[in-house]
């Protein structure tokens, strides 16, 4: 793989891009000095077996946890020692693993949170009216229109699942790291799924975790893979399906 | 209409209602006996306190058990003003308020810091600290036993607050902005954000809130109301002592809002004013009184279990806001 040890200052084409980065959890190394850097626009995904650090990966980049050591750089800026919501307003949404919307607030409500934190608005926040009208966009972007009334937690675990993305969505990212999106939802959904995040990376960046090798192959632009932490191997699709090292890490012996 | 509308206020039911009871309170003032006047107003001063406590508790999910600092800032701040500097009810409500938020920056600011039961015991210890403090200095607090606010100081505009009429009035301005601001945040983005923080305050931080400083603003509200419920209580009714720094009146809020319904605008209104009858009544009946009042509470309890409004909005008015 590419060695990044001599790469110039950040070229405007990166949009993140990491040094170093480690995380311990006690004896556990689960991040483990990895260098990475995204491109702006398309989908870029990172697989690997269970256990291989991509959440973990994720959150350092999103600010849920810190680093044990090394650096984050979005957009040109040091971004290490920022905190989540600090992120979040400089344009990196992530959208949770484990689904986890506000259950009790209509699924409107949900994404107005989403357009209001980037509206700002002063004390009070935004008008309503403008509110609702960017949250209902969102939502018929992901194809929950009629939905917008439903309180978030009746809705169907897909359309939770896109509930989520709208709510990404509704911050109007430059990255958005979806975090396995298509775990749990039927073939129809995923079919759709890729359809949405297509479109979605024409004008955003993407960072998609997935499991799911047909959602990967059929998405990504470049692939990134994981394993025990590290960087075992990154290219094109093509690439990463001739890698051998990938094969044995994903097939063992 | 746009300011209007800002403050939540709008053609539907939940303004109709708001301004209704509104309405009936100033009214109430035309015919109430001497004796429920001076109770409405009381009730109205104390419910201030309440609705303080709602956006703290209800609104936020902060379960804080050491309110009464902030009223006693309040209750403090205008009396000690009007005993030792001369400054009149006016100048009086300005400090009070004042002293409340400067205790919200001082304590509440640490006790944020913590959250879930560190945050009730921190805040316990807080209020309990101030409440020693202000027996330190009895010299010029007189401790439990307190002391009477000059009557002199205690006027507004030329009108004596201890006169039925402008002590009904004040007290109902009073409630009248406080119920207005807590409608204003709960229809507002403000309240939606609270309330997400409460519900979920991981995802709420993963949308670009900044979970500390929101819970900080929520803090500065409550303690702002509070403390001016404690100075006009002061001013009104004349007396400031130490029992309203005591342990018992962080509870009582919290019991307010509890039986009206944490969350909602009008709950903490309705907890005050049916605890304050339920006592009253069932005291002037029997010297058991408080038998009474704790199977109304488990009653509650049992067929109220988000307190009456809270209760009433999730069974049949999803509108209340």
């Amino acid at each position: 793989m590419a060695a990044l040890e001599n790469s110039p200052q950040t070229s405007p084409d990166i949009l993140l891009e990491t040094k170093g980065l480690t995380r311990h959890f006690g004896g556990l190394t689960a991040v483990d000095d990895v260098d990475f850097r995204l491109k702006r626009g398309g989908v870029h995904a990172i697989i690997g077996p269970n256990g291989a650090g991509k959440t973990t990966f994720v959150s350092l980049l999103s600010g849920r946890i810190r680093p044990s050591a090394g650096t984050v750089r979005f957009a040109g800026e040091d971004v290490t020692k920022l905190k989540a919501h600090a992120r979040v307003a400089r344009g990196i949404a992530y959208t949770f693993q484990i689904t986890s919307t506000f259950q009790a607030m209509s699924a409107r409500e949900n994404v107005m949170l989403a357009v209001q934190r980037r509206l700002g608005g002063g004390l009070l926040g935004p008008e309503e009216e403008t509110l609702r009208r960017e949250a209902d966009h969102a939502l018929a972007r992901v194809g929950l229109q009629g939905l917008e009334g439903e309180k978030a937690g009746i809705l169907s675990y897909g359309h939770q699942r896109l509930l989520e993305v709208a709510m990404g969505l509704g911050l109007a990212p430059r990255l958005l790291i979806l975090d396995e999106p298509t775990q749990g939802l039927s073939d129809d959904e995923i079919a759709a799924f890729i359809a949405l995040i297509k479109e979605i990376a024409a004008t955003s960046t993407v960072l998609l975790i997935e499991h799911n090798m047909a959602v990967v192959m059929g998405l990504a632009d470049r692939i990134t893979v994981l394993d025990h932490g590290r960087v075992l191997a990154e290219g094109t699709p093509a690439d990463i399906r001739a890698d051998r090292s990938v094969q044995h890490a994903y097939l063992g012996g | 209409m746009s300011v209007m509308r800002r403050l939540g206020l709008g053609p539907d039911r939940a303004t109709a209602l708001h301004v209704g009871v509104l309405v009936v309170l100033l009214a109430l003032h035309f015919v109430l006996p001497d004796y429920h006047h001076i109770s409405i107003a009381r009730i109205m001063v104390l419910a201030c306190f309440a609705m303080g406590y709602n956006i703290a508790f209800g609104y936020s999910g902060l379960l804080s058990l050491g309110h009464a600092m902030f009223f006693a800032a309040g209750l403090y701040g205008a009396g000690l003003a009007a005993q030792f500097l001369d400054v009149p009810a006016t100048g009086g409500l300005l400090i009070g308020i004042l002293g409340a938020l400067a205790l919200v920056i001082t304590f509440g600011a640490v006790a944020l810091r913590t959250t879930g039961v560190s945050f009730m015991i921190v805040t316990l210890m807080f209020a309990q600290a101030v409440f020693l403090i202000i027996y330190y200095f009895g010299e010029f607090t007189r401790g439990d036993e307190g002391f009477i606010v000059p009557d002199a100081m205690r006027a507004a505009f030329g009108y004596a607050l201890n006169e039925p009429t402008a002590r009904y009035l004040v007290a109902f301005g009073l409630f009248a902005v406080c119920l207005i601001i807590s409608l204003a945040i709960a229809r507002s983005g403000l309240g939606r954000v609270l309330v997400a923080i409460r519900e979920n305050e991981d995802r709420a931080r993963m949308l670009g809130y900044d979970i500390y400083r929101m819970k900080l603003l929520a803090l500065l509200i409550s303690g702002g109301m509070a403390g001016a419920a404690g100075a006009v209580y002061a001013m009104l009714f004349g007396y400031v002592g130490a029992t309203f720094a005591s342990i018992e009146y962080s509870i009582l809020p919290l019991l307010w809002v509890l039986v009206g319904g944490a969350g909602t605008v009008l709950g903490p209104f309705v907890g005050t004013l049916a605890m304050f009858y339920l006592i009253d009544i069932t005291s002037g009946l029997t010297t058991a009184y408080l038998l009474v009042v704790g199977l109304a509470l488990i009653g509650l309890v049992l067929f109220f279990p988000k307190g009456i409004l809270g209760t009433i909005r999730e069974r049949w008015a999803s509108w209340l806001p």
